[in-house]
């Protein structure tokens, strides 16, 4: 596809830009995050960017606004040729930002948070007043309303997004820029967002998105343009895009994105769990009596919003925490105590676990490739003899899974941190599945993790499975769990609310039980 | 005990508290902007060095506070650049503040004034004087109010005073005016300032040279209103306690007050009862003496219940990728 075309497709036809980029390139050392990019946002449109970790999508926007300075390149707001040194600067040239991970002070009020740094006069009285009266008005008019005297912490995430949206507004923002906004968010509280930009939109504000997630492109955008390797692949409209060409505009190949996959021949029962009960340090139940069965050849999914009990479950089953109950692998008994087992006799008795954040779980990040690959696994007698390690086998191992997973780059002498994220999961994932377990525990296996990434991982898995083994999968986006499972348990509150087949139900129906709504009565 | 013998008990807290509340609110304003002072105790004897000699040099009492002032501010400032400009370890900062005062202030005193590292003793203008506050005599006779007026609120040095007048003034700067907020914000989560496009340097190096101003008349009070002079390590761990009192506080200034009384009235006690029987059993003077350390002790180790200290206290301010 010929660039300048799509670029000549997506300019707006005659409209008024809000932002005008051009040839802005950066670089961080030897990276070269931006390079000579070029972008057009018509007033009044929401704007997507997409493209994969790493691709500049945030470099770029923080040039925007003023947290980095671009080497080379320029800035137009309005038509007007604006420079921007500092976050201040992009404020009063009327752009906000809502950053990916929060900048809010965790114990001030809703209000202090929004007025902080935009306060009038020395003194804070007549700015809290102005802030409180402006935050009823916007509550009305886009249906964002949060308690102005709430401290921040006991809010929801959620909230704390609709916080930052407020503080963009409060400084009379009329580019409105978003990095990632729903990777927090339910599903519903991704879909009351939405309707707030459109809302934004209607009243002639801009908006750009920046994601990775096609979907959200597809819904709401009206422009969308694709980032690859720190350039400007493409600008297009919406409706004369899909889905697939931007995904492959992104990755610069052909990429499937739907998980091909044979139906399930389900064998004899691999994991039982009966009744399971977990405490936290507080004392407060989490899991609440689960129960649930996985077999041979299958993939059990764990739909649920984060935090109603699947880490625990996860952690339970992986030995490193402890519950009540039954748990049966291939009908043994487990211990679940924690006086008799641990995480290495549970690797020992053949099960595998890719926890939910492989950055504090899963790796240790000041380690290198090699020594990751090998952790958990240390005493396995070709990696070691007695108190000795035997390195070189070690830096081999981990050579080839490098090569067979495409870690990129193949160095095994690098640092976990030194990875992307994608990357970091594909060392994670090949150290588990290549121990071969007859139960493999995954827990948001492509959270931070690019769309060529995902792919490979969510192949990996349905290998796993075809090869005969159980696979039990948690994650947050509905997506995944839709596309991989053969059977989908719903969690919600430290219990299983219902079991669904994916090919007879949809995201409505998971949605609400999701949601703790039992069938029936909704 | 008669009403006299309470008043000057109760007096002696009061003076006790005075460098310990300077020095705590000092502490407060650093730590609530992130940086951690662990150096308050070398500034205090910086100052008071400087003071003492100053004062002793022009018979000035006031040019010897500027002085500790400068001298207190300077270190603040070295503390400042260590670790918000270069990004260093705050802890490490402090702690070679503390020795780099230790000795400092006795090898110059020692060549100024080849007194073995003390400082000549400061009489008339070269001290603070007590302060009379209006009517004290007139009402003195009156029965309870009287006494308490003449005796425990009036007399004393005009830097007790100014440092009681700090404690309002410092809750209403932190919690009712901008730069408050702002120097709240930025122990908090200074990402949060930065990108609401107001300097987060600027701001620490504020706070820090606050926190040095108040070090300063700290030590000015040490040297030339309760002593009468300069003398090596006066500041006897004082920098220490009012970090322990600001931890029992809870970083909020009128806890600050209560907690530097409390201090200051086992301080009081200890110089007074330097041996005192209870139950039949002689408590050791020294025991007395040591209780203003055993409370920081107790309340360092966290018996106190839970004391948050400012979120990202301690770490440099890197801007993330």
């Amino acid at each position: 596809m010929s660039d300048v075309q799509t670029l000549q497709q997506g300019r707006s036809d005659g409209a008024a830009l809000a932002i005008e980029l051009r040839g802005i390139s950066k670089s961080f050392g030897p990276v070269q995050a931006n390079k000579d990019i070029s972008i057009q946002v018509a007033k009044g449109t929401i704007h997507g960017i997409i493209g994969e970790n790493g691709a500049g999508k945030s470099t770029l926007m923080s040039i925007l606004y003023g947290f980095y300075k671009a080497d080379a390149g320029e800035i137009f707001v309005g038509g007007q040729k604006t420079a921007i040194p500092d976050s201040q600067a992009a404020i009063a040239a009327g752009i906000g930002m809502v950053f990916q991970h929060f900048k809010l002070v965790e114990n001030f009020t809703v209000l202090e948070n929004v007025i902080l740094g935009a306060e009038e006069g020395g003194l804070l009285k007549p700015s809290l007043g102005k802030a409180r009266k402006l935050l009823g008005q916007l509550a009305k008019d886009y249906e964002m309303d949060v308690d102005p005297d709430a401290v921040i912490e006991d809010l929801s995430v959620g909230l704390h997004q609709r916080v930052e949206i407020l503080k963009a507004l409060y400084r009379q923002a009329d580019i409105l820029i978003l990095d990632e906004p729903t990777g927090v968010l339910t599903p519903s509280e991704a879909d009351h967002l939405f309707r707030i930009l459109k809302g934004l939109r209607d009243q002639g504000k801009t908006i750009i998105l920046i994601t990775h997630k096609l979907r959200e492109i597809m819904d709401i955008t009206d422009t969308v343009s694709v980032m690859r390797r720190g350039e400007m692949t493409a600008t297009v409209k919406t409706r004369d895009t899909s889905p697939e060409q931007l995904a492959e505009l992104m990755v610069g190949r052909k990429v499937l994105l739907r998980v091909d996959k044979v139906p399930a021949t389900p064998g004899k029962t691999v994991l039982e769990v009966e009744n399971l009960r977990v405490r936290d340090a507080q004392g407060v139940e989490r899991l609440k009596g689960v129960s649930l069965d996985i077999r041979a050849g299958e993939v059990l999914g764990i739909a649920g919003v984060a935090g109603n009990g699947q880490s625990e479950l996860l952690e339970v089953l992986g030995g490193y925490a402890t519950g009540d109950g039954v748990v049966r692998l291939n009908g043994q008994a487990i211990d679940l105590s924690g006086r008799y087992s641990d995480g290495r006799s549970r690797r020992a008795s053949g099960i595998a676990h890719v926890p939910e954040d492989r950055q504090r779980e899963g790796l240790i990040m000041d380690y290198h490739a090699w020594e990751n690959t090998g952790f958990g696994y240390h005493h396995d007698p070709a990696y070691s003899s007695g108190i000795f390690m035997n390195n070189r086998a070690l830096k081999q191992d981990t050579i080839d899974k490098m090569e067979r997973f495409d870690v990129r780059p193949p160095n095994p002498n690098l640092q976990a941190k030194s990875f992307s994220g994608g990357n970091q999961q594909k060392i994670v994932v090949a150290r588990e599945i290549e121990r071969n377990p007859d139960l493999l525990l995954i827990g948001q296996p492509t959270r931070g993790v690019d769309i060529g990434a995902i792919e490979f991982i969510h192949k990996q898995i349905v290998a796993l499975r075809d090869a005969g083994k159980a696979v039990l999968l948690v994650s947050v986006e509905l997506d995944e769990i839709m596309a991989l499972s053969d059977r989908i348990a719903v969690m919600f509150d430290g219990q299983i609310m219902g079991e669904r087949l994916p090919s007879e139900t949809n995201e409505t129906e998971l949605g609400l039980l999701m949601a703790g709504v039992q069938q029936g009565a909704a | 005990m008669d009403l006299l013998g309470v008043l000057q008990i109760l007096d002696s807290t009061v003076r006790m508290a005075t460098p310990l509340l300077l020095a705590c609110l000092a502490g407060l304003f650093s730590e609530r902007a992130g940086i951690f002072d662990i150096g308050l105790e070398g500034k205090m004897l910086m100052a008071a060095f400087f003071a003492a000699a100053f004062a002793a040099f022009t018979g000035n009492v006031w040019i010897g506070l500027l002085a500790a002032i400068a001298a207190s501010l300077a270190l603040s400032l070295l503390h400042g650049l260590a670790s918000i400009t270069f990004r260093g370890n705050q802890l490490i900062s402090g702690v070679a503040i503390n020795f780099l005062a230790a000795g400092v202030t006795v090898v110059i005193g020692q060549a100024w004034f080849d007194l073995g590292g003390r400082t000549p003793a400061l009489e008339g203008a070269g001290r603070f004087q007590e302060v009379t506050l209006p009517f004290a005599d007139a009402l003195a006779p009156v029965p309870v109010f009287g006494p308490i007026y003449a005796e425990l609120i009036s007399g004393h040095s005009p830097l007790v005073y100014v440092a009681l007048l700090f404690v309002p003034l410092s809750w209403w700067v932190l919690f009712r005016t901008r730069f408050g907020l702002r120097l709240r914000a930025v122990g908090e989560n200074p990402a949060a300032v930065d990108t609401a496009g107001v300097s987060v340097v600027a701001l620490r190096f504020y706070a820090v040279g606050i926190c040095g101003v108040l070090c300063g008349i700290a030590g000015a009070y040490l040297a030339t209103g309760l002593a009468a002079g300069f003398v090596k390590d006066m500041s006897a761990g004082r920098g220490f306690i009012a970090l322990a009192a600001l931890i029992f506080a809870k970083w909020r200034p009128w806890y600050a007050l209560y907690a530097c009384l409390l201090f200051g009235f086992l301080e009081a006690i200890g110089n007074r009862f330097q041996s005192i029987e209870l139950l039949g059993i002689a408590v050791p003077s020294q025991f007395m003496q040591a209780l203003p350390y055993i409370l920081t002790v107790v309340i360092l180790a966290g018996f106190v219940g839970k004391a948050i200290p400012p979120r990202a206290g301690g770490e440099p301010y890197v801007k993330e990728r």
